[in-house]
């Protein structure tokens, strides 16, 4: 490229004689917190690990054996084990970058629907929860339809659903609760999930271990299979996603009914903890901001394809934690409050600080 | 007005000194015995007696009280945890003003199951065995109250009245269904079912619509029910602030003089409604009392293992009620504004 | 020769804007063929019709001599056809190993793979490591890095690896070094000869005249939608290309296509 270049060309002239040197392909800066910034960055959960650990210490240390008891600390599995199933299912939707508004409403709608199929007509309560289940997936997949196809924001869509379910909740339910003595003399496989055993001063029920079983499910599809990647690289950069040969609809729509599908397993999660099927249980307003709460808590980024599943739900044991610790030690609630929303903000910085790899 | 203000000073003096006995709840961690109070929230004036109440009587018996509170009226799953804090914590009694009467019942059931004596308060637990004992007001006679003087007030007119229902919210509470109902017996309406509101055929009634208990949502469902009729000319409301908002709407169509409001619970600002004269009268109801007896039984408890009983010819505890009004009628027994000013909440 | 990859009388809309007007192209085997266009000429068009990110209202497109027709990029990827995107298309946050076989991720043998579908991650690193030494891109220390921590060179090297790992007929390559440095661009251009020296057809879009001249064997010169002529960049110096461009200048008969 000599005799032409020579020419009155204003084409990068300087870099044409440039050394032909290899760009430098060193590894980035290192030290302690170059390594602690490294290890966040390939391991999301660890903050929400710490956090916990330090408030298990911190409660043990003020309360004693009441709080440091079997009991009390299974207790909190309990307490959380709505929220925990719903924020693993906010995960999923927050990590393709979008949000789910409709995961509490949509739980309580379930409830309903497993409840009153039994008792208004009859059907046997394992195909009403099968019922359940099913029109939870349903939903999830009208959501994720108008996402992907309609192109719609999460936000929107989700706000629309949320009140569209509650609604249909109460106008089906007719605000009738189902007391828990009925459904135990008629219909007890709904209240399934409550089933208590004891171990050692433990007590853990079904619900619970539904729980744990589905978070490590949920850990395990999103690192070691193909899915899993693919919600990943969904909420990263969908149009990369889709250029690099990812079916970005087929993802988005897998995962807002898998959302809805889980919402309505919480759905029966709840009869079996409250024993009864109540259309104005409170998870069907906060149901949204208490799983979006630990799924942020937990480290997942807002703006989708990072974070894991188990920060989450260290979220969730986080919040389970304070509120149980607080109020046994007779603190006011507005303490609990504060402190965390101070978590939320707090994760939100360090999730910031972890993006920031070039730094 | 000097007056009103030195004693309003006093009640906030109380309720800073109730607050700070409350806080420090487990440097007392030898009392003799521990009870919990856990209201529906703890914004409400209604609950700020009653941990008032509650807080000044365990300081008195040397008790240890923890209180706790709904985030939102109808936050059945916060209180859930609330009393998994106290079986947790080993407390020996549970005062509780359930957000969801039927729903909590389970979890109260595994309270007793624990050994711990558990009062309902205000608003008995669906069914109402499902405590030990219910320490609350007659809702149902509260109502009636407030529907006697209503129809006493009209005279003749209550044959063609139109009365507009402002409850609490769709969920029908038993609390409220009680109210609502008590109100339109005492009218001389009938009932239909009287476990729920809404299935009345008296054309005297142009429509029930929900508040909240607040006065945002009072005004929002006046002014609906005003679209259905605009001459509607009683009113019944589930609480005072739902009053005062059902006030604001009618005043801003100027018939604030044609129509009468009735309410029931009997807080401070309520009665003074009902002698500026926007409530006509109001149905008192006593917090502090309810939760001070509460803890009187939970300490008699602990010591004796004696459960309170009920008031003769009732299921429950009768607090008592009270009618508060300026203009009585005859047949109905009612306080004077004077006097109810003297036993108000909040 | 016959072309590997040929485009005739290609026609595409949009509304009233023609952005392909029976455009012509070829591609022959072994051969680093340019395209170069003034902005709004088409050229972007063009690509994605052969990538099958667009699907042209008229015209035949032929790989190898058969005809094909292209649903999605996916379908011309499994035909052979490796599209480099401008924007690289890798998802930051996931790794390098994670990025090379996403859309293509190999499963673990057994029950483990068939029924719970756990991915064979160590086969896959073990892939992508080889293809990015074959390339003499193994500064890059750890596979399991994540792509943003990478720099632009290497994002682009990794995204060529990618491209030439499972490029089995051609390579499209657009804007390779539009956001590089000049020492970073010098690493990307002796890639990108690596790759032609296995014998890969390469077409190369870039608005970078010095680079398309030290590597291109032949530019096709886009105007108005469609190839005005072919150039050998030999004969001719980057002004004439530049001129030819922008109609400053009319190529000769023997150029015009």
């Amino acid at each position: 490229m000599s005799s032409q270049t020579t020419t009155d060309n204003d084409y990068e002239s300087a870099s044409a004689g440039a050394s032909s040197d290899v760009a430098s392909f060193e590894p980035h800066r290192k030290g302690f917190v170059g390594h602690f910034h490294d290890m966040l960055h390939t391991t999301p959960a660890l903050v929400p690990l710490i956090v916990l650990v330090g408030a298990i210490i911190v409660f043990g240390l003020l309360l004693g054996s009441k709080f440091f008891s079997p009991f009390a600390l299974t207790l909190i599995l309990q307490q959380v084990q709505i929220v925990g199933v719903l924020a693993a299912a906010q995960s999923l939707v927050i990590l393709t970058a979008g949000i789910d508004l409709s995961v509490g409403a949509l739980a309580v709608l379930s409830s309903v629907l497993m409840g009153q199929f039994t008792f208004r007509y009859g059907i046997p309560p394992a195909i009403a929860v099968a019922l359940g289940l099913t029109v939870g997936t349903a939903i999830g997949a009208l959501n994720g339809w108008l996402v992907s196809r309609v192109k719609l924001p999460p936000f929107i869509v989700t706000l629309g659903m949320w009140q569209i379910v509650l609604a249909a909740n109460y106008l089906f339910s007719r605000n009738e609760t189902i007391r828990s003595q009925e459904i135990k003399a008629e219909a007890p496989f709904l209240q399934f999930l409550g089933i208590k055993f004891q171990l050692a001063g433990a007590t853990l029920t079904l619900g619970v271990l539904l729980m744990l079983g589905l978070i490590l499910g949920l850990a395990y599809a999103l690192r070691a299979t193909a899915w899993g990647r693919h919600v990943y690289a969904v909420g990263d950069d969908p149009e990369a996603a889709k250029l690099a040969g990812v079916n970005v609809h087929r993802t988005i729509m897998s995962v807002y009914m898998l959302v809805g599908f889980i919402c309505a397993l919480a759905g029966w999660v709840m009869i079996g903890r409250f024993g009864s099927v109540t259309p104005s249980a409170s998870t069907g307003m906060m149901g949204n901001i208490q799983s979006i709460t630990a799924v942020v808590i937990g480290g997942i980024s807002l703006f989708g394809g990072r974070g894991s599943i188990l920060g989450a739900f260290f979220g969730a044991l986080i919040v389970g934690v304070f509120e149980l610790g607080l109020r046994m030690a007779g603190a006011d609630p507005q303490w609990t409050y504060l402190l965390i929303g101070v978590l939320i903000i707090g994760a939100v910085t360090v999730d910031q600080w972890i993006r920031k790899v070039s730094a | 007005m000097t007056k009103t203000l030195t004693r309003k000073a006093g009640l906030l003096g109380a309720v800073a000194l109730g607050t700070l006995m409350a806080a420090p709840a487990f440097a007392a961690e030898h009392a003799s015995a521990s009870a919990c109070l856990i209201t529906k929230t703890d914004t409400n004036p209604f609950f700020v007696k009653m941990r008032e109440g509650a807080a000044a009587k365990a300081e008195e018996l040397g008790v240890e009280l923890n209180t706790y509170a709904g985030k939102i009226d109808g936050d059945n799953e916060t209180q859930v945890a609330a009393i998994e804090t106290c079986i947790a914590n080993g407390a020996n009694g549970i005062m509780l003003t359930p957000s969801d009467p039927a729903g909590i019942a389970d979890t109260v059931q595994q309270a007793r199951d624990a050994g711990i004596l558990v009062i309902a308060l205000d608003t008995p637990l669906d069914p109402i065995d499902a405590a030990d004992m219910t320490f609350a007001t007659d809702n149902y006679k509260a109502g009636v109250l407030i529907g006697q003087w209503a129809a006493g007030q009209l005279g003749e007119a209550a044959a063609d009245a139109k009365i507009g229902l402002l409850n609490i919210n769709i969920s029908q509470p038993t609390v409220g269904v009680l109210r609502n109902q008590g109100f339109l017996e005492g009218f001389g309406i009938d009932l239909g079912d009287p476990n729920k509101w809404g299935d009345e055929t008296d054309p005297r009634i142009v429509g029930h619509d929900v508040s909240d208990g607040a006065t945002d949502g009072g005004r929002r469902g006046m002014e609906n029910l005003l679209a259905i009729d605009p001459e509607i000319n009683v009113v019944y409301t589930i609480n005072e602030p739902a009053a005062a908002g059902a006030y604001e709407a009618i005043a801003a169509m100027g018939r604030e003089d044609d129509v009468l409001i009735v309410s029931v619970d009997g807080g401070c600002p309520g009665v003074d409604n009902v002698e500026a004269g926007v409530i006509g009268a109001t149905s008192q109801q006593y917090p502090l009392l309810m939760a001070s007896l509460g803890v009187e039984a939970i300490a008699k408890f602990a010591e004796t293992g004696e459960k309170p009983e009920a008031t003769e010819g009732k299921n429950f505890f009768d607090t008592g009620v009270g009618l508060v009004t300026d203009n009585p009628v005859e047949g109905v027994e009612s306080i004077s504004v004077a006097e109810g000013k003297e036993l108000c909440w909040g | 020769m016959e072309p590997i990859l040929k485009g005739r009388g290609l026609v595409k809309r949009y509304g009233k804007v023609t952005a392909l007007d029976r455009c012509d192209f070829d591609l022959y085997p072994g051969e680093i063929l340019a395209v170069i266009g003034d902005n709004g000429a088409g050229k972007s068009s063009l690509i994605k019709a052969l990538s099958g990110a667009v699907i042209p209202d008229e015209g035949e497109i032929h790989l190898e001599g058969k005809p094909i027709n292209f649903a999605s990029p996916i379908e011309a990827r499994d035909a052979g056809i490796e599209t480099v995107y401008q924007t690289l298309a890798m998802s930051p946050a996931l790794s390098i190993a994670d990025n090379m076989f996403m859309g293509r991720e190999i499963r673990k043998p057994g029950i483990a793979g068939k029924i719970f579908r756990k991915l064979d991650k160590a086969a896959m690193e073990k892939f992508a490591r080889q293809k990015l030494s074959d390339l003499g891109l193994m500064t890059i220390q750890n596979i399991n890095q994540a792509v943003e921590t990478l720099s632009g060179g290497q994002r682009q090297g990794v995204a060529v690896a990618r491209a030439a790992a499972f490029g089995s007929k051609v390579i499209i390559l657009d804007e390779p070094t539009a956001a590089l440095g000049v020492k970073e661009s010098r690493k990307v251009l002796e890639l990108i000869k690596d790759v032609k020296a296995r014998g890969m057809p390469i077409v190369l879009i870039s608005h970078n005249m010095p680079h398309v001249f030290e590597i291109a064997d032949r530019i096709h010169v886009h105007r108005l939608g469609k190839r005005l002529c072919v150039i050998d960049p030999k004969q001719y110096s980057m002004n004439d290309a530049v001129a030819f461009m922008t109609g400053a200048k009319v190529p000769d008969e023997a150029q015009a296509a």
